[in-house]
């Protein structure tokens, strides 16, 4: 799945990245424990989270995901989407909770990481 | 013997939230310079991060060697720490001495020495409490068998 289509599909605002919204994501880890993120990196996954902190995208960068999306309308410091901008990590934020978010993505093919 | 490449001493401060992480990110950059294979780059970058994290959350400070041979890449983390007193304890995945400060830093959930051991092809850690604790993880760029 394209970013652009999961943007529509859970009504994302996308805060850095909107140039790299092609990008194909067919795999997404959902936590907010970042050592759980680490153990799952795959170069298609989505990061899907409640935690805006820098290590986020820090996490995001190491493991060589292309995207990460905040859930319940959080949002990072303005040092967090800076930090993506320079590591080119796409960023969306939805209102919808995590629950809520991995059973759309679920749905629509896109399965969790191992 | 393997010839040594490259060899980098990072200093790593403890408490510091807030750049966390930076020394791990130069490590990447630093190996992707070499441009070695980014599955490699990926699990010394997933090495190197969960250590520093370990530094910040547990011990005032310590220094993190990165070590680049013609054969492996070898990070060595050594800390003046509190030290660990049951290792085999630490070691076990979901196991955290961690507070609800460090967890809503999005670590100490007990997973962070699991997965250095999970990317390590040599993994040993030593520690003396009330010393510090050291830890040595080598990839090697070459498999062998």
């Amino acid at each position: 799945m394209r970013l652009e289509m999961l943007r529509d599909l859970l009504r994302c605002e996308v805060l850095t990245g909107a140039d790299a919204l092609d990008t194909e994501i067919d795999m997404a880890v959902a936590s907010d424990a970042m050592s759980v993120v680490l153990s799952s990196p795959h170069p298609r996954a989505l990061m899907i989270t409640g935690l805006t902190n820098i290590q986020s995208v820090r996490t995001a960068h190491i493991s060589h995901l292309p995207a990460i999306m905040y859930v319940r309308g959080s949002r990072p410091t303005e040092a967090t989407v800076k930090l993506a901008r320079d590591n080119k990590t796409v960023l969306l934020s939805t209102e919808l909770g995590m629950f809520d978010s991995c059973g759309i993505l679920y749905s629509r093919g896109i399965k969790g990481g191992i | 013997m393997p010839e040594e490449l490259l060899r980098k001493t990072f200093e790593i401060q403890g408490w510091d939230f807030e750049n966390a992480g930076e020394r791990s990110a130069e490590v990447t950059t630093i190996l992707k310079d070499l441009d070695v294979d980014p599955n490699i780059i990926l699990r010394v970058g997933v090495v190197a991060f969960e250590a520093e994290m370990n530094v910040v959350m547990y011990a005032g400070r310590a220094t993190l060697t990165l070590v680049v041979t013609d054969d492996e890449i070898v990070v060595e983390v050594a800390d003046e720490g509190p030290g660990i007193a049951d290792i085999e304890l630490a070691m076990q995945p979901g196991y955290s001495t961690a507070s609800d400060e460090m967890r809503e830093m999005g670590f100490g959930y007990g997973l962070g020495l699991p997965n250095i051991k999970k990317n390590s092809d040599v993994f040993s850690l030593q520690s003396e409490v009330g010393r510090g604790t050291r830890l040595h993880s080598i990839i090697r760029l070459i498999s062998y068998g």
